[in-house]
């Protein structure tokens, strides 16, 4: 046990010193968080639209009042024709254009039914169809007040109730996908490279002569890196409830424990790598391209695992990240308790068991 | 005297607080061989760096060849050859590939490189490794490809760190005598070792202790100095004070 | 001149002889060019929705398959309670639920209104935005049904409707694809270029063969130019590779010109090497130079406009996203490739990538000491 804590010491020691990729590993969490919870959002503002009004008249103009005074929608300027206005899409000013008949405010009073065109930059699919679902409840709003004198009857009205995240905060979202994330990326990473860059500098030969048992070599490696990502997890936990306030409804010692049993789960990924390369360099870029992107991918929080095409539904089961992004949302956001993820939990296990068993039995013979 | 292709004046290199080579000075003259010896830790492959131009000194002057250490390291890189301590070289190109391109950098011309190259694998007996990768090849085989590629251009000037560390008795008697023959050619040899055997084939030799310059004569007569029978003797005898290294 | 020829010579020998590289800058971004935009998806369909019918009637029932057969939804649960249905949610079977109270069908007449209740998983706020206006459009939808049957013609009249027409443009089909593939494209050119030329010089610096060419007279530009150009040309590569696959795989030609895209592409590659290589004048260990690397590529794509847009970050985020190049890559992909954008429009983003490369590339020239 005293050797084995030597290795620790001499482990915490090495991550200690590299000043500059300790940097990284604390900064790294914070500006994710920051990135995710006041940057990045799904919504569509302050969209570039252009008007071409060819009607110019009272209803036209009040519409249009309307339109800018939404926050969604930003108006660009007023022209008329149609090569006009594909060069301001081309030129990538605006991404939306409205055209008014000639007699709209005419065709509104006496046919009762007026026609409007909304062309939208289809070149970012989301975007436009955000974009059309938001200028028409603008134009419904609008449509209501002008009928606000005749009674509607057989009024179908919905109650609508937001569970969990009332005031739609994409923060919920995003703050467990980023907990995920960063723990994967440090702990497979700072594993794999370390461990491979004493094979590449020859020291790990020493060690392996030495009477410890190689074992407690690599898990003496692990150690620090389970301390700092633990470090990692309170930071953003810390950040979430007081910079996004984004509470923790569930139990905090339970979301510690999970965190626990996932950053052993990257670690022994990060330890299969090890393993079975022999340069830093392609440690790191399959921990990079390899990782990082299908985490990014198929954890569930960037892209929605259920519109995939069922293989890669397939693939994102053996994603542990997934798993991982599961159960935080349920804690933190949910408020569930054991009773709610156990069955989460256990797949998570089950990963953890596997990848330890595979890089157990790699390990002898691949690391001489 | 003939002229000093070597010339420093308190070199000295600080790195905060602590001084690793403290008011070096000497001269070495053309076609000498130049011993610079001393225990681990004792400053010399710092004296050597600032030499090559590969470090500022903090203090001090020096010139070689003629070019200032401080303004004109470049003019100093074009008329020497380095062999540093630590491979340094291209393990994933060949013996012939880390040549000619080594051949390409200094502006050999294709002729030129083709001829050197042939001659330098005659001369150390590498005609069988050529054309392996030299991350295979053993210690004295990637040694013998340092050395030619410090001599590659001709330069004035060969500094070698340590150029027989760990290598063969065999090779190191290959190397003494490219190394005489280089001498007498004319090129100034710059050499670092602790093989005490080796400074008695040196012209004159300095012995660094703790980063000072104590002793700098021709090895006959630093073992009369020292009323020693061998220069192992000598080195002991300063280097029991000294307080770095090992 | 000479020097560089000899510099590109150890180089390609180098990278070619590292079979693991090799791999690496070709079969990765092909294989996730595959992969990434099948997953990457937005579209919000497939919503999964429990109801709860208390009233069991004609109307009822036709409200429910018409919310089935919009093709948004999926019905994964019938529930006779709403706690039953509220379970489901919990347990993320279901996205949302709607409840009918009991005597829908008759107080809609008798009373001339009803309420409906739905309850939506807003962890994920825009999917439960789209999707509880969806399912608001639907019941909306209905309503005008249901009074157009229960009322007799003329009472209709007299409420003025506007329609819209929408025409989408450059991608009537709006074809998702079309969207990500270009910008996917973009990210991986820039992961490659900037991750190998992090790491090259460091790589040289750690295992010490820096030493010997720093002590040649090599002058620092053509040092670093040789490390530049073979991972420009590779770049350049796997672009080429990454368009061929965009094109059997997806059908993406570029509308626009293909010149004009090389000529950007070539010079942003420059700005992302000049990056990676002022990285690795920073950095002594080939760790330290992935993670900082990791570090700027991470911020640069996350806000780059390829996930979530540029126009609806806060005023401070913008600056930022002005700052990084690869918006302007994306950017300039998309509008070549889908809008067949011209120089004229283009010409302020390759103005700003010309500074980005400048400026990197000197500084990393500048900061390149071979006598330290």
């Amino acid at each position: 046990m005293k050797q084995f804590l030597v290795f620790v010491k001499k482990e915490f020691f090495h991550a200690l010193r590299d000043r500059k990729t300790l940097l990284i590993l604390f900064g790294l969490p914070v500006v994710q968080i920051m990135i995710f919870g006041f940057a990045l959002t799904n919504e569509v503002k302050n969209s570039k639209v252009v008007i071409a009004d060819q009607a110019k008249d009272m209803a036209s103009q009040q519409l249009i009042n309307k339109i800018e005074a939404s926050q969604y929608f930003e108006i660009e300027k007023s022209i008329l024709n149609r090569k006009e206005i594909e060069n301001a899409f081309r030129e990538g000013k605006i991404k939306a254009a409205i055209v008014f008949p000639e007699n709209f405010n005419y065709d509104i009073l006496h046919e009762n039914k007026a026609t409007l065109q909304v062309i939208t930059d289809a070149s970012d699919p989301n975007t436009a169809t955000t974009q059309s679902n938001y200028l028409g409840s603008i134009i419904t709003d609008y449509q209501n007040e002008l009928n606000e004198n005749m009674a509607q009857p057989y009024r179908i009205s919905t109650e609508t109730r937001m569970l969990y995240n009332p005031q739609l905060k994409g923060v919920h979202n995003f703050v467990p996908g980023v907990m995920a994330l960063v723990l994967m990326l440090v702990c497979v990473m700072m594993t794999a490279i370390s461990i491979v860059k004493e094979k590449e500098t020859g020291t790990m030969e020493i060690l392996l002569v030495s009477p410890f048992k190689p074992l407690l070599v690599i898990l003496s490696k692990a150690v620090p890196y389970l301390v700092l990502s633990l470090v990692n997890v309170t930071t953003i936990l810390l950040l979430s409830v007081f910079v996004l306030q984004l509470p923790i409804n569930g139990s905090i010692l339970l979301l510690f424990a999970e965190s626990t049993l996932f950053i052993i789960t990257c670690l022994s990924l990060g330890l299969l790598i090890s393993v079975r390369t022999q340069s830093q360099q392609v440690a790191m870029l399959i921990s990079l391209m390899g990782m990082l992107l299908p985490t990014l991918l198929f954890s569930g929080f960037m892209f929605p695992i259920e519109n995939m095409p069922y293989p890669l539904q397939l693939i994102s089961n053996a994603i542990p990240a997934k798993w991982f992004y599961i159960i935080v949302k349920s804690i933190m956001i949910k408020g569930l308790g054991i009773g709610g993820i156990w069955k989460e939990t256990l797949i998570l296990a089950g990963i953890t068991i596997f990848l330890i068993a595979v890089s157990l039995k790699n390990f002898k013979t691949r690391l001489a | 005297m003939p002229e000093a292709v070597i010339k420093t004046e308190k070199l000295t290199k600080r790195f905060g607080d602590f001084i690793a080579a403290n008011e070096i000075t000497f001269e070495v003259s053309k076609g000498e061989i130049f011993g610079f010896l001393g225990a681990n830790g004792a400053g010399k492959t710092t004296a050597m760096r600032m030499l090559c131009g590969l470090s500022i000194p903090s203090s001090g002057h020096a010139q070689i060849a003629g070019f200032d250490v401080y303004k004109q390291t470049e003019q100093i890189k074009k008329n020497i050859g380095y062999m540093s301590q630590k491979f340094s070289l291209y393990e994933d190109l060949t013996i012939l590939e880390n040549i000619r391109f080594f051949g390409g950098i200094y502006g050999l011309s294709n002729k030129m490189i083709k001829e050197k190259s042939d001659e330098l694998i005659t001369q150390l007996g590498l005609q069988n490794e050529a054309k392996k990768l030299v991350g295979s090849l053993p210690l004295g085989w990637k040694q013998k490809l340092s050395f030619s590629v410090a001599v590659l251009h001709q330069p004035r000037i060969v500094f070698m760190d340590e150029p027989t560390g760990g290598v063969d008795p065999v090779t190191r008697r290959q190397f003494w005598d490219l190394i005489y023959t280089a001498a007498e050619k004319g090129v100034t040899i710059f050499v670092t070792t602790h093989y005490m055997d080796e400074a008695e084939y040196c012209n004159r030799i300095s012995i660094m202790v703790d980063g000072r310059i104590r002793a700098l004569d021709t090895p006959a007569n630093l073992k009369q100095q020292f009323g020693a029978g061998s220069m192992d003797e000598v080195f002991f005898s300063l280097a029991r004070e000294a307080k770095r290294g090992e | 001149m000479r020097t560089i020829r000899f510099l590109l010579q150890k180089e390609f020998r180098q990278i070619f002889r590292n079979k693991a590289i090799v791999a690496m800058i070709l079969a990765v971004p092909i294989v996730q060019l595959l992969i990434l935009p099948l997953a990457a998806n937005y579209e919000v369909k497939n919503i999964n929705l429990a109801v709860v019918d208390n009233d069991l009637s004609g109307h009822s029932q036709k409200l429910v398959n018409k919310i089935i057969s919009s093709g948004y939804f999926k019905l994964t649960g019938t529930c006779r309670s709403f706690k039953e249905a509220f379970a489901l949610i919990e347990s993320d079977k279901a996205d949302l639920l709607l409840e009918i109270p009991q005597g829908f069908e008759q107080n809609l007449v008798r009373e001339n209104g009803q309420k409906l209740f739905i309850a939506v998983n807003a962890i994920n706020g825009s999917k439960a935005n789209l999707g509880g206006s969806y399912l608001n459009s639907i019941i909306r939808n209905f309503n005008i049904d249901i009074r157009t049957e229960l009322l007799p013609v003329q009472k209709s009249v007299g409420l003025a409707t506007i329609e819209t027409t929408t025409s989408n443009w450059f991608n009537p089909l709006m074809n998702y694809r079309l969207f990500m593939v270009p910008g996917i494209l973009a990210i991986l050119v820039t992961m490659v270029g900037g991750y190998l030329s992090a790491l090259n010089i460091v790589k040289e610096k750690e295992v010490g063969t820096i030493e010997q060419i720093n002590v040649t007279p090599i002058k620092k530009h053509h040092f670093i130019l040789g490390k530049l150009i073979p991972f420009w040309i590779l770049g350049l590569v796997v672009f080429s590779l990454g368009m061929l696959v965009s094109w059997l795989i997806y059908g993406i030609a570029p509308v626009g010109s293909i010149f004009l895209l090389y000529g950007f592409i070539a010079v942003y590659l420059l700005a992302v090497l000049g990056l990676g290589l002022l990285i690795s004048t920073f950095c002594d260990t080939q760790q330290q130079a992935m993670f900082i690397a990791f570090f700027f590529l991470m911020i640069f794509i996350l806000m780059g406009g390829l996930f979530t847009s540029i126009d609806s970050m806060p005023g401070w985020a913008q600056f930022i996203a002005r700052l990084n190049p690869v918006s302007y890559m994306i950017d300039v992909m998309r509008m070549i490739v889908l809008k067949g954008s011209g120089f004229q429009d283009i010409k302020y983003h390759l103005g700003k990538i010309i500074v980005f490369a400048v400026v990197l590339n000197g500084w990393a020239i500048w900061n390149y000491k071979k006598t330290s």
